[in-house]
């Protein structure tokens, strides 16, 4: 994983925004960005403690090999799967068209 | 809006292809890959989901042992390092396919990792290397209605099944293949073919191309001839079919060679592939990876097999598949030629099994060859596939050694098979084509065609047995075929000489 920056742009903040489908304002955006900048570099203080010897971690506690065994168990039913779906069709998850902004 | 080509032989004079093969390989395990959902193909939409395949919120991932050791297989028999250490990724996207918004997938510690494997095509050895090997799941299935065949465009609304969300799949990535030349679409079907027949050989998936599978990504691109470059590329996506492999990477080399020989350039982008007509059309921009936003999965804690397990798993794997075409040759004492033909035909796996079910290694290379690559060609559809098992084929020719058919019949018996009439047993007895061994009923048949032809009976009662050929074709008309040529020439012969 590439090194973050500990600043973040307001074309970024756009960027990611767009990439997680969350409509931000002009004014949200130029709110939003000095502060996640401002996070960021808190987060970057980290840097000056965890030298290249540290490796980074990923997960809290010292655990390698967490497997299960490949044991089929109780599924839920269609209509328990579905129960929270806003729309349903044919037994599936009915959504929006697809790919409107990538066709 | 088909694009402009040259022709496969232009862009051969002007450019040198370069290829990229991703091989997606579900794996058969009985669970999914981070729950204990079935994976069973063709269950109720639906059926075989929970709250971690769904994504539904609080629910915790617990990786699939036997998956990981699927996956270490694969790497091990495609000659790869496997980490000593290595975590599962976050892949970000929002799709309806994976419900979590993200694809639980690795990133940039693969399993698996700096392999080859060698690929035979025409008696040349083409060595493939493979960058990596990792773990991923798949997605869901998506029906696209409202569109006219189901396909993403002029689509309204798209209805989702999770059954498939989660089931493990393994990823295999080959190193770009140049220097292929003219053989580069050979060698991508030759290879997958080969990645094929190892995955049954380790018996860690289906590998079934027409479920889905195995399923593979075609990336090609073309840079000036001699230069050893490497252009800008395209990733033709689910190319289903190792005929469709072929084609797929035949058409990308001479739309490229158009575009850039009229001095264009290629936009970086994903192509869909259209089986029907054997074109590629604009899929999306290919989005950088950072796009994604891969970071490591905090659900789950790293793989670290131990160097022991790591040993074991490679003392149990298959024999080499260049070893194993060695051996197999001379088991069964075919020429370098057939044996060329055979591996060409995507057929070695089929014939051995053919003859592990009692054929002889010749007859099974006959009806593999001859009958059944005529069918796979002219329908398009794998040799594999085709509906027809190499415990069918075996039987076909035992029905054939035992005199209840000729080759004739058989391939009617063939028809039968693919029209998913039965055993072959069965299509005999239900098509009645065995042989007409009751000399009664083939007497009668006899008679007809002396009293048909006398100036032919006259002959032969002058000794020009020669002349029996006619009345023998006579004969053979009347019995539909169903008559061993052999026994209707001696009844003849007793009844005029």
């Amino acid at each position: 994983m590439p090194d973050t920056p500990a600043t973040i742009t307001r074309d970024e903040v756009a960027h990611l925004a767009n990439l997680a489908r969350i409509d931000l304002s002009d004014a949200e955006l130029d709110h939003l960005a000095p502060q996640l900048s401002v996070i960021l570099e808190s987060v970057a203080a980290i840097n000056e403690v965890a030298s290249a010897d540290v490796p980074p971690t990923s997960h809290p506690l010292p655990l390698t090999n967490v497997f299960r065994d490949d044991v089929v168990t109780p599924c839920l039913t269609a209509e328990e799967a579905l129960s929270g779906a806003p729309e349903s069709e044919q037994q599936r998850f009915s959504v929006p068209r697809i790919l409107g902004e990538e066709a | 809006m088909s694009e402009a080509l040259l022709t496969f032989e232009e862009s051969l004079e002007k450019f040198d292809p370069a290829m990229g093969l991703e091989v997606h390989v579900e794996l058969n395990t009985a669970s999914k890959m981070f729950c204990g959902c079935p994976t069973e193909f063709g269950a109720e939409p639906n059926t075989q989901v929970c709250p971690t395949c769904l994504g539904l919120p609080g629910a915790m991932p617990v990786v699939n042992r036997v998956a990981v050791e699927s996956a270490m297989r694969i790497g091990l028999a495609l000659n790869c390092e496997i980490a000593q250490w290595c975590r599962f990724a976050r892949k970000n996207y929002f799709y309806p396919d994976m419900p979590k918004n993200f694809q639980t997938s690795q990133y940039d510690e693969p399993i698996a990792f700096e392999g080859w494997t060698e690929v035979e095509v025409e008696g040349r050895t083409y060595r493939v290397e493979i960058e990596r090997a990792h773990m991923e799941e798949d997605t869901g299935k998506s029906l696209h209605v409202g569109g006219a065949t189901g396909r993403i465009h002029g689509a309204d609304h798209s209805l989702v099944d999770y059954n498939r969300a989660g089931i493990p799949l393994i990823e295999i990535v080959t190193k770009p293949i140049m220097g292929a030349g003219e053989k580069a679409p050979v060698v991508a079907r030759a290879y997958v073919s080969q990645l094929r027949d190892l995955i049954v050989a380790l018996g860690v998936s289906d590998a079934r191309m027409d479920q889905g599978s195995i399923r593979a990504d075609v990336n090609l691109s073309l840079a000036p001839k001699g230069s050893g470059g490497l252009g800008t590329r395209t990733e033709t996506k689910n190319v289903n079919s190792l005929r469709s492999i072929e084609r797929a990477v035949r058409h990308e080399m001479q739309r490229h060679a158009a575009i850039l020989d009229g001095g264009g350039s290629i936009l970086q982008e994903t192509r869909h592939w259209h089986e029907d007509t054997g074109v590629t059309t604009s899929g999306r921009e290919k989005s950088d990876a950072e796009d994604y936003r891969y970071f490591p999965e905090p659900d789950l804690v790293p793989v670290a097999p131990s160097r022991e397990w790591v040993e074991q798993l490679r003392s149990e794997l298959p024999e080499p598949p260049q070893e194993r075409r060695a051996r197999l040759q001379s088991e069964w004492g075919f020429t370098d030629l057939e044996m060329r033909d055979t591996v060409g035909a995507g057929a070695l796996l089929l014939v051995e099994q053919t003859i592990a079910a009692g054929s002889t290694p010749q007859a099974a290379r006959k009806w593999w060859l001859s009958e059944l690559a005529r069918r796979a060609n002219d329908t398009g559809v794998d040799i594999a596939e085709l509906g027809v098992t190499p415990t069918d084929v075996a039987a076909v020719q035992k029905l054939v050694d035992a005199g209840d058919i000729n080759d004739k019949l058989a391939r009617q018996v063939f028809e039968g098979l693919y029209a998913g009439e039965g055993t072959p047993e069965e299509i005999v007895a239900a098509r009645g084509l065995a042989i007409v061994s009751d000399d009664g009923a083939l007497g009668t048949a006899v008679d007809n065609a002396i009293a048909a032809n006398p100036d032919v009976a006259a002959k032969i009662r002058d000794g020009k047995v020669a002349a029996a050929g006619a009345l023998i074709g006579a004969v053979m008309k009347e019995m539909r075929g169903q008559a061993d040529a052999g026994r209707v020439r001696e009844l003849i012969l007793e009844k005029l000489t």
